[in-house]
């Protein structure tokens, strides 16, 4: 495990003073989880309250304003509240597939959630086949998703468990071939060599065209991983009222839904990671303070969280046959020539360097 | 074996699903029976009935003007027009004559009553398809109008603002003002509804295409309002058969030959057009004069059969009266247009996806206490 800041330093100096190593170190892994447990809960927190608010300025409303300051303490009052809800499970449901489902799907995200580089130092877990770690990761989520809506033995959530199924399988082909695409110019999958390459130019610059190209794919196909409209198909409210977690309440809800966020909040820290240098910052302005890479990685996310909420408050849902047809027909072809055009690229260095 | 006969001997198992009486797209208590092979639809049953009043029977030991108000909670979202059709059928057998004012007047507010229905229809028909933002929109230009009904009548929705013989009280001194502030506001608007909703390349592609219904099926099949007319079916009851002040405007009855969802869609943006046109004829002609001709105050009609039709949002409304010569009607029946609507549901919706279904429903714009009064 790479730890390097000055206070992590300190701690594990600390530890190893008093513990044996063993010891030691899952007292350290421990202490990383917790904080990454309370990132997730805050970042999920902050997301849905920046959903309602984003969508309340497209749809002509304030939004969420009483509780707290402009409403900052919204999501926390509805976190209490589902906290405090009864879990209640269908008496036909296979109980343990059913409470097991949620798991899956956090797991999942909290695990990609410890891969990204959120500045030069501050990263848990630096392992030489990221990005494929990443989308190895990420398709794990969609067998919690099955198993919810398969095990709440309910049609509605098994129309949309197989819906789920179905689009996610596909579309984790171009998520993944466009991610490979940046990978050509990188020679590396390892998330912090990515973004050191990018010192000469985001890689969006370095690879112009066929990066920009591999960039809207991926947005697209991003979108349609997280579950999220237009590619909602999965828990379409207006068709089959709310898909997979239909018969789940309470805090095995609240799993699901922000498990949501923190999807997309992965897919977007991807795309920064990939294509937006990372932590670095535009032009190396305070390349000099290494903290600051925090902010700049966290605000290249938010700005592509707010392009992801923009689609969902704009477009209406696709058809679950148009949504195939856009993957296999369009997205899919246009991916592989995409690839070789980047191998060119690449093979006659016609890339981009500052 | 070869592919397709492979694929034809694939037989998934085909399944029931219980669409309603609380679903979101149903809008209201309307259960359908779904048979359904994997998403594909083969059979669509709608089972009524979750919100019957009998409003039908409760009219025959009401007065006349008692009527009126159980029209209201029939097609709530023309409450007005409905009022008008009970209003004028008593107003025919009783030949009685009523002053033009209240003929401008009630035209005025009925096509007040289909902007706004019509906005209403357009923001649900948004979020049925998945854009949720539409239903903002539809309802910030519906508002407006809700509030001029208000500052009319007292009334937002259920307005009762008709009674056999005019109007229950003149209009407020504000009234034209602010019908002149909401067409000039509208006219704004309603080009936003086309860049957010109809021009979008998702949309078009889920509405084109999908819930086809011929010409022929139309007739047969008894469809009237927008649903008739993007058929080609021109069925305008304020062309065909003229009432109140229909008479003194011109406008054009909006017809689509294609049949699809997007022509009823396009049919229903297109009348908002012209329904605008309408009110701006009228409102700088309101004729000065009664707004309401004496009657008795208990009204009996002839004995003797009368059917009166007119155009709400939604299509052909026919009231049809059996009198014996009391004060009550011996039969009254409602011929609601939502109700032969529906009855198209099975005819254009299978074989379509389960989102097809939902979209073809909200182009076919169902009130459900209207279809089960």
């Amino acid at each position: 495990m790479y730890i390097a800041m000055n206070i992590t330093k300190n701690i594990h100096e600390w530890l190893l003073a008093i513990l044996p190593e063993t010891a030691a170190s899952i007292v350290e892994m421990t202490l990383i989880a917790l904080v990454y447990l309370a990132f997730f809960a805050i970042a999920g927190l902050f997301l849905v309250l920046l959903e309602r608010k984003v969508a309340a300025w497209f749809q002509l409303r304030l939004g969420p304003n009483r509780v707290g300051f402009h409403g900052l303490m919204q999501t926390i009052a509805d976190a209490l509240k589902l906290v405090s809800k009864e879990l209640t499970v269908t008496i036909k449901a296979d109980k343990f597939l059913y409470n097991l489902a949620p798991y899956f799907v956090i797991v999942t995200a909290l695990m990609a959630l410890s891969l990204f580089p959120f500045s030069k130092e501050l990263q848990a877990f630096d392992i030489n086949i990221g990005i494929f770690f990443l989308i190895a990761i990420s398709s794990i989520g969609v067998i919690g998703i099955l198993l919810a809506g398969w095990s709440s033995n309910n049609k509605f959530a098994m129309i949309g468990a197989m819906r789920s199924g179905v689009q996610t399988i596909s579309y984790e082909l171009s998520v993944g071939l466009s991610l490979m695409t940046m990978v050509l110019m990188t020679g590396s999958l390892q998330l912090s060599e990515i973004v050191e390459v990018q010192k000469h130019g985001w890689l969006i610059v370095q690879g112009h065209i066929p990066a920009i190209i591999a960039f809207m794919i991926y947005m697209i196909a991003g979108t349609a991983e997280t579950n999220r409209a237009p590619f909602d198909l999965v828990e379409a409210e207006s068709e089959l009222g709310a898909g997979f977690h239909t018969e789940y309440s309470g805090m095995k809800f609240a799993y699901f839904f922000l498990a949501e966020f923190i999807n997309m909040f992965i897919i977007s820290a991807i795309a920064t990671t990939v294509f937006f240098g990372g932590y670095l910052s535009p032009f190396g302005i305070t390349e000099s303070i290494p903290l600051l890479g925090v902010f700049w990685f966290l605000a290249k996310t938010l700005v592509l969280i707010f392009l992801m909420m923009w689609f969902r408050w704009t477009f209406p849902r696709l058809r679950i046959d148009q949504l195939l047809v856009l993957e296999w027909k369009y997205l899919l072809p246009l991916n592989l020539m995409n690839l070789v055009l980047m191998a060119l690229i690449v093979l006659l260095k016609l890339t981009i360097k500052f | 074996m070869d592919a397709t006969t492979i694929i034809n001997n694939l037989k998934s198992e085909e399944y029931f699903i219980n669409m309603g009486p609380q679903h979101p797209a149903t809008h209201g208590v309307l259960r359908l029976l779904l048979t359904i092979d994997g998403e594909i639809i083969k059979k669509v049953e709608p089972d009524l009935g979750y919100i019957h009043r009998s409003i039908e029977k409760i009219c025959e030991h009401d007065s006349y003007q008692q009527i009126v108000h159980l029209t209201d909670r029939m097609d709530y979202l023309s409450a007005h027009i409905n009022n008008e059709a009970v209003c004028l059928t008593v107003e025919n057998a009783l030949q009685l004559e009523v002053p033009d004012r209240v003929k401008v007047i009630r035209t005025i507010i009925a096509e007040l009553t289909r902007i706004a229905s019509h906005t209403l229809w357009w923001g649900v028909m948004g979020m049925d398809v998945g854009a949720l933002t539409t239903y903002f929109y539809g309802f910030r230009d519906r508002e407006l109008i809700n509030d001029i009904f208000e500052e009319t009548c007292g009334a937002r929705l259920t307005m009762n603002y008709n009674v056999p013989g005019g109007l229950m009280f003149d209009i407020h001194p504000n009234f034209v003002k602010r019908v002149k502030e909401f067409i000039a506001h509208f006219k704004t608007k309603l080009p936003e509804y086309d860049t957010l909703l109809t021009g979008n390349i998702i949309f078009q592609k889920r509405m084109k295409g999908i819930g086809v219904l011929t010409k022929e099926d139309a007739i047969a099949f008894g469809a009237s309002g927008p649903v008739g007319r993007g058929s080609g079916y021109s069925c305008d009851v304020r062309k065909h058969h003229i009432y109140s002040a229909y008479d003194k405007v011109t406008f054009n009855e909006v017809l689509k030959t294609e049949g699809d969802t997007f022509a009823r869609y396009q049919v229903r943006i297109q009348e908002m057009w012209e329904s605008m046109s309408i009110i701006e004829q009228l409102i700088d002609n309101i004729p000065e004069g009664s707004y309401k001709a004496t009657t008795d105050a208990v009204i009996k009609l002839p004995a003797g059969e009368y059917y009166q039709k007119v155009e709400t949002a939604r299509g052909e409304l026919g009231v049809f009266i059996i009198s014996t010569g009391t004060k009550n009607p011996y039969r009254l029946k409602f011929r609601s247009p939502g109700f032969s609507n529906l009855s198209l549901l099975n005819h254009i919706a299978v074989g379509g996806k389960i989102g097809d279904l939902v979209a073809t429903m909200a182009t076919l714009d169902l009130v459900i206490p209207d279809i089960d009064r």
